[in-house]
C-alpha cells in the first residue's frame, strides 16, 4: 500500500485516487463458496449433531446410537469426531475451528484492504493479492466494452459486477464488487474519460438536451462531469452501516426512516429497467416478446439436438445400455442448461444507442448490460436459420477484440447483440451498430437480408458458381458502401455479413484448382477472432481481383480518416490537436483550452 | 505466370504518385521475391518428412509383413519427390510487394492466395528462423496483425534483408498506427 486510500463514501470513483471495492465483495466472491462448505459439513455431521442433542436431551436413548457408533470410534478415517472426543482433544478440535475461521475471515479482510482500484484519465488500474502482489491496468483508449452484471446474489446486497474488457486474452479488469449505482455511475465516467470528451463539452451537450427538453439527461451529464453528489439515499444506504446508535428517540426513528429508504432503494434497483434511465433513450428500439423468445429457442437449431439426443437416451435405456446414460446425459442437461440460460438471458432484452456506444442490456434475476463504445465493432453477421424463416426472425452478432474469443457459453452471449428479432429489428439494430453508414446502408440490408440475384445492388454470381455452391449462388454477392463491405450469402441458413472497412486488419484471395478452372475465387475479409467470418466464397475472377484492390485500398483511408477512439473529442477541440499545428499559434490558443479542461 | 506480368507492369503506373512510403527509403514498388536459396529449405524439410513417412511404412511392411504398407511406402516416396521437383517453381511463386499503404504478399500454383495488410494494423513483426535456414543465412519474416487468419510469413529472407525490412515495417506501422 504505498498510495494513502479514500475513506468508503466517495462520490465519485473516477477521480485518480486509489478506492477500495465493496465491503461486501470477499463474502459474494468466496464467501458463499466457503458458507456452502460450511453448510455441507454440518449437513454431514447431521448423525452426530443429533446424537449429541439425544444425549443432552435424552439420555435414554444413548445405547441405540453408542451401538452404532461404537465399532467405528477408534477409527480416524471413519469417524474424526468420535476418534477426537475419545483421544479428549475436543478443546483442541474447537481452538482450531476456531484458528482456521478466524484466518479465513482475516484472509478475506486483507484481500479486501489490498485490492484497491483506481481510474485515471490515461487507464484503469487494479491492485490486488495479499502475497502474490498483481496490477494491472488497462489503458482507456483501448477499451473495447464495458460490462455491468448483477447477480442475484450480489443484486441482494445491492452491488454490481464492473468489467471492462480490453483487446487481447483474458486481459480485462474486473471489478468485482461495487455499489450498484457507483457502478453505473464509474462505467459513465469511464466511457467520458475514453471518449476523449472535455468537461465542457459534457456541460454543453447538457445544455443543449435541456434546451431540446430532455432535462432529466442534462441533469446527470453535469452531475457526472462535476462529480456531484448523487440523490440522498444512495448515500444513506452506503453510510447505514454507520453507528447512529444514539439512544434518542428522533434517532432511531431517523434510523428506521433510513432502513426504510435502504430498502425501498434496492426494491427500486430491483426494479428498474436495466438500462439507465437518465443516460440511455428511455426506449429500447427493440422489443422482445415473450413469446417469440420462447419459440425461437424451441425452433432453433439446439432443439434438433436435444431431440436426437433424448432418442439416443430412449432407446439406450429401453436396450439396456446404461454406457449411454454416462455418456449422453450430461450432454442433454448442457443443451437443456443452454437453452435456458438462453431464454433467461433474452429476458427483458434491451438496446440502446448512447452517446457512448450501444448499450445492452437483459436478465431477469442476475441482470447484466455491456456498453460497446462506437468503432468497437469489427464485423456484424445477421443469421436467419431455416426454421426461423416462416416467422422472418433472424438474429445478429458481431466480433468485438478481446472478449469474444473463447467459445465458452458467456463469449457467446456477449456477442449475440440481438437473440431473435424481426427484419425490421435487424435494421434497427444495425442504425446503431453501424451509426456512421445508417442511411446508406438500409436499403442495401433489406436486400442482403432476403434478396437474391443482382437485385438491391449486389453483385450478381456467374452461373458456373453452381457447381461449387448448388444451393446458395444466387444469393452470393457483395456490395461496398459508405466504408462498410456487405457479404450476403447462405441459402439454409440465410446470412448478411458487414464489416466496417475502417476495422478491417486484411484481406485474401485465394484460388484454387477448380476455382481456376471456372475463372472464379474467394473473398476473406480478417477481422478480429469471433463468430462471425466475413467470407465471399464465390466470385468472378476479375471482379475479385477489384474487390481485392478496392477493399485494400478503402481499408487504408477508411482507417486512416477514422477517430472513433477518441469518440468524444469533437470538431472544436481537433484544428488545435492537428498533426501540424502553427508552432506559435498553438500553444497560446491551447492553455485556456486545456486549462479550462483541468479546472473542471 | 501471365497474371505476375501484367502486375508488374501495371504497378509502377497505379502508384507513381505516391511520395511517402518505401520508395522513399529507395525501394520501388514491385513484386520481390524470396531467396532461391529457400529451396534448399524447403526440399530438405520435405526430405526429411519423407524419410520419416517412408521409414515408418517400410517399418511396419517389415516387422508385420503388411504388404501395403509398402505401397504406401512407395506412393509416399513418388508423390513426395514430385512435390521436391515442383518446389523451385513454389518457392518462385512466393512473392511480396511493399506498396504505398500495404503489404501484398502472394504464394502457391495449386492453391493460390493474396493477401494484402495495411502497415498501420500490423501488431507485430517476428523474425524466426530454423537450423536449415540459419545455415543458409535466411530468415523468416512473420507480420501479425489482431486478426488470427492474416497469417502471412515471408519465408527466405536473407538476414541482413529480413532485419532491414522489419525495421522499415515497423516504422512504417508506427507512422500510420490506426488503433484495432
Amino acid at each position: 500500500m504505498s498510495a494513502p486510500v479514500r475513506p468508503a463514501p466517495v462520490q465519485s470513483l473516477a477521480d485518480g485516487e486509489w478506492h477500495r471495492l465493496h465491503p461486501a465483495s470477499p463474502l459474494l466472491r468466496g464467501g458463499l463458496v466457503f458458507i456452502a462448505v460450511l453448510g455441507f459439513v454440518i449437513a454431514n455431521l447431521r448423525e452426530r449433531v443429533v446424537d449429541f442433542f439425544l444425549t443432552v436431551f435424552a439420555p435414554s436413548t444413548r445405547d441405540a446410537f453408542g451401538d452404532r457408533y461404537g465399532s467405528g470410534q477408534d477409527d480416524w478415517a471413519n469417524d474424526p469426531i468420535g476418534g477426537i472426543v475419545n483421544h479428549g482433544l475436543v478443546g483442541w478440535a474447537l481452538l482450531g475451528v476456531v484458528a482456521v475461521l478466524i484466518v479465513v475471515i482475516a484472509a478475506f479482510w486483507l484481500s479486501w484492504r489490498m485490492h484497491t482500484f483506481r481510474v485515471t484519465p490515461e487507464a484503469v488500474e487494479v491492485r490486488s493479492g495479499i502475497l502474490f502482489r498483481s496490477h494491472r491496468s488497462a489503458r482507456l483508449d483501448r477499451i473495447q466494452g464495458i460490462n455491468v452484471n448483477r447477480p442475484l446474489f450480489a443484486r441482494l446486497f445491492g452491488t454490481a459486477k464492473l468489467e471492462v474488457s480490453v483487446a487481447g486474452q483474458s486481459a480485462n479488469v474486473q471489478l468485482a464488487y461495487l455499489g450498484s449505482a457507483l457502478a453505473d455511475r464509474l462505467r459513465a465516467d469511464v466511457l467520458r474519460l475514453a471518449s476523449g470528451a472535455r468537461a465542457e463539452r459534457a456541460a454543453a451537450r447538457g445544455e443543449t438536451a435541456a434546451t431540446n427538453g430532455v432535462p432529466v439527461a442534462a441533469g446527470t451529464e453535469a452531475s457526472l462531469s462535476n462529480g456531484a453528489p448523487l440523490p440522498a439515499a444512495v448515500d444513506a444506504a452506503d453510510v447505514a452501516t454507520a453507528p447512529s446508535a444514539s439512544e434518542t428517540a428522533p434517532a432511531r426513528v431517523a434510523a428506521a426512516a433510513r432502513a426504510g429508504a435502504l430498502v425501498g432503494q434496492r426494491v427500486d434497483e430491483f426494479l428498474a429497467p436495466e438500462l439507465d434511465p437518465d443516460l440511455a433513450p428511455p426506449e429500447s428500439v427493440v422489443h422482445l416478446p415473450f413469446g417469440r423468445v420462447i419459440g425461437s429457442t424451441l425452433l432453433g437449431g439446439s432443439t434438433i439436438w436435444a431431440i436426437i439426443l433424448v432418442a439416443i437416451i430412449v432407446i439406450g435405456v429401453t436396450t439396456g445400455q446404461a454406457w449411454v446414460l454416462f455418456s449422453f446425459v450430461p450432454a442433454a442437461i448442457g443443451l437443456v442448461s443452454y437453452m435456458w440460460s438462453r431464454i433467461t438471458k433474452s429476458l427483458r432484452y434491451s438496446i440502446a444507442g448512447t452517446p457512448d456506444g450501444v448499450r445492452i442490456g437483459h436478465g431477469l434475476l442476475s441482470t447484466g448490460n455491456q456498453t460497446i463504445p462506437p468503432g468497437r465493432i469489427h464485423a456484424v453477421e445477421a443469421t436467419q436459420w431455416i426454421f426461423w424463416r416462416p416467422f422472418g426472425w433472424w438474429s445478429i452478432r458481431i466480433n468485438v477484440a478481446g472478449h469474444s474469443v473463447s467459445a465458452s457459453n458467456e463469449a457467446a452471449q456477449r456477442t449475440t447483440v440481438l437473440p431473435v428479432g424481426t427484419a425490421a429489428d435487424v435494421q434497427r439494430v444495425l442504425a446503431l451498430l453501424i451509426p456512421d453508414a445508417a442511411a446508406d446502408l438500409e436499403p442495401l440490408a433489406a436486400a442482403g437480408l432476403t434478396g437474391r440475384g443482382g437485385a438491391g445492388g449486389f453483385s450478381l454470381t456467374p452461373r458456373r458458381g453452381a457447381w461449387l455452391r448448388p444451393f446458395s449462388w444466387r444469393r452470393i454477392g457483395w456490395a461496398a458502401t459508405s466504408g462498410v463491405a456487405l457479404i450476403r450469402r447462405g441459402a439454409l441458413v440465410r446470412s448478411l455479413t458487414l464489416v466496417p472497412l475502417a476495422r478491417m486488419q486484411s484481406v485474401a484471395i485465394s484460388v484454387g484448382p477448380i476455382d481456376r478452372w471456372l475463372r472464379l475465387a474467394g473473398i476473406r475479409l480478417h477481422t478480429v477472432t469471433g463468430p462471425v467470418s466475413a467470407v465471399l466464397p464465390v466470385v468472378d475472377r476479375d471482379e475479385a481481383e477489384r474487390l481485392f484492390e478496392r477493399l485494400a485500398e478503402e481499408a487504408v483511408d477508411r482507417a486512416a480518416i477514422d477517430t472513433t477512439h477518441h469518440w468524444g473529442a469533437v470538431e472544436p477541440v481537433r484544428p488545435e490537436a492537428s498533426p501540424t499545428p502553427e508552432p506559435a499559434a498553438a500553444p497560446t490558443a491551447a492553455p485556456d483550452e486545456t486549462g479550462a479542461d483541468h479546472a473542471r | 505466370m501471365p497474371e505476375h506480368d501484367a502486375a508488374e507492369h501495371a504497378a509502377p503506373t497505379e502508384h507513381d504518385g505516391i511520395a511517402a512510403g518505401p520508395a522513399e527509403t529507395g525501394r520501388s514498388d514491385e513484386w520481390r521475391r524470396v531467396s532461391p536459396k529457400y529451396i534448399v529449405v524447403e526440399v530438405v524439410g520435405s526430405l526429411i518428412g519423407m524419410v520419416v513417412f517412408v521409414g515408418a511404412a517400410l517399418v511396419v511392411h517389415f516387422l508385420w509383413h503388411q504388404q501395403w504398407a509398402l505401397w504406401a511406402a512407395v506412393a509416399i516416396g513418388v508423390l513426395s519427390l514430385i512435390g521436391i521437383a515442383f518446389e523451385p517453381r513454389r518457392v518462385r511463386s512466393i512473392q511480396y510487394r511493399l506498396r504505398a499503404d500495404d503489404l501484398v504478399f502472394r504464394r502457391g500454383i495449386m492453391f493460390q492466395r493474396q493477401v494484402a495488410v495495411p502497415y498501420g494494423r500490423m501488431q507485430l513483426v517476428d523474425i524466426t528462423r530454423g537450423p536449415v535456414a540459419r545455415a543458409l543465412g535466411l530468415a523468416d519474416l512473420k507480420f501479425v496483425t489482431a486478426a488470427a487468419a492474416t497469417a502471412v510469413t515471408v519465408p527466405g529472407l536473407p538476414m541482413e534483408e529480413a532485419d532491414r525490412l522489419r525495421d522499415e515495417l515497423v516504422a512504417l506501422a508506427e507512422t500510420r498506427r490506426a488503433g484495432l
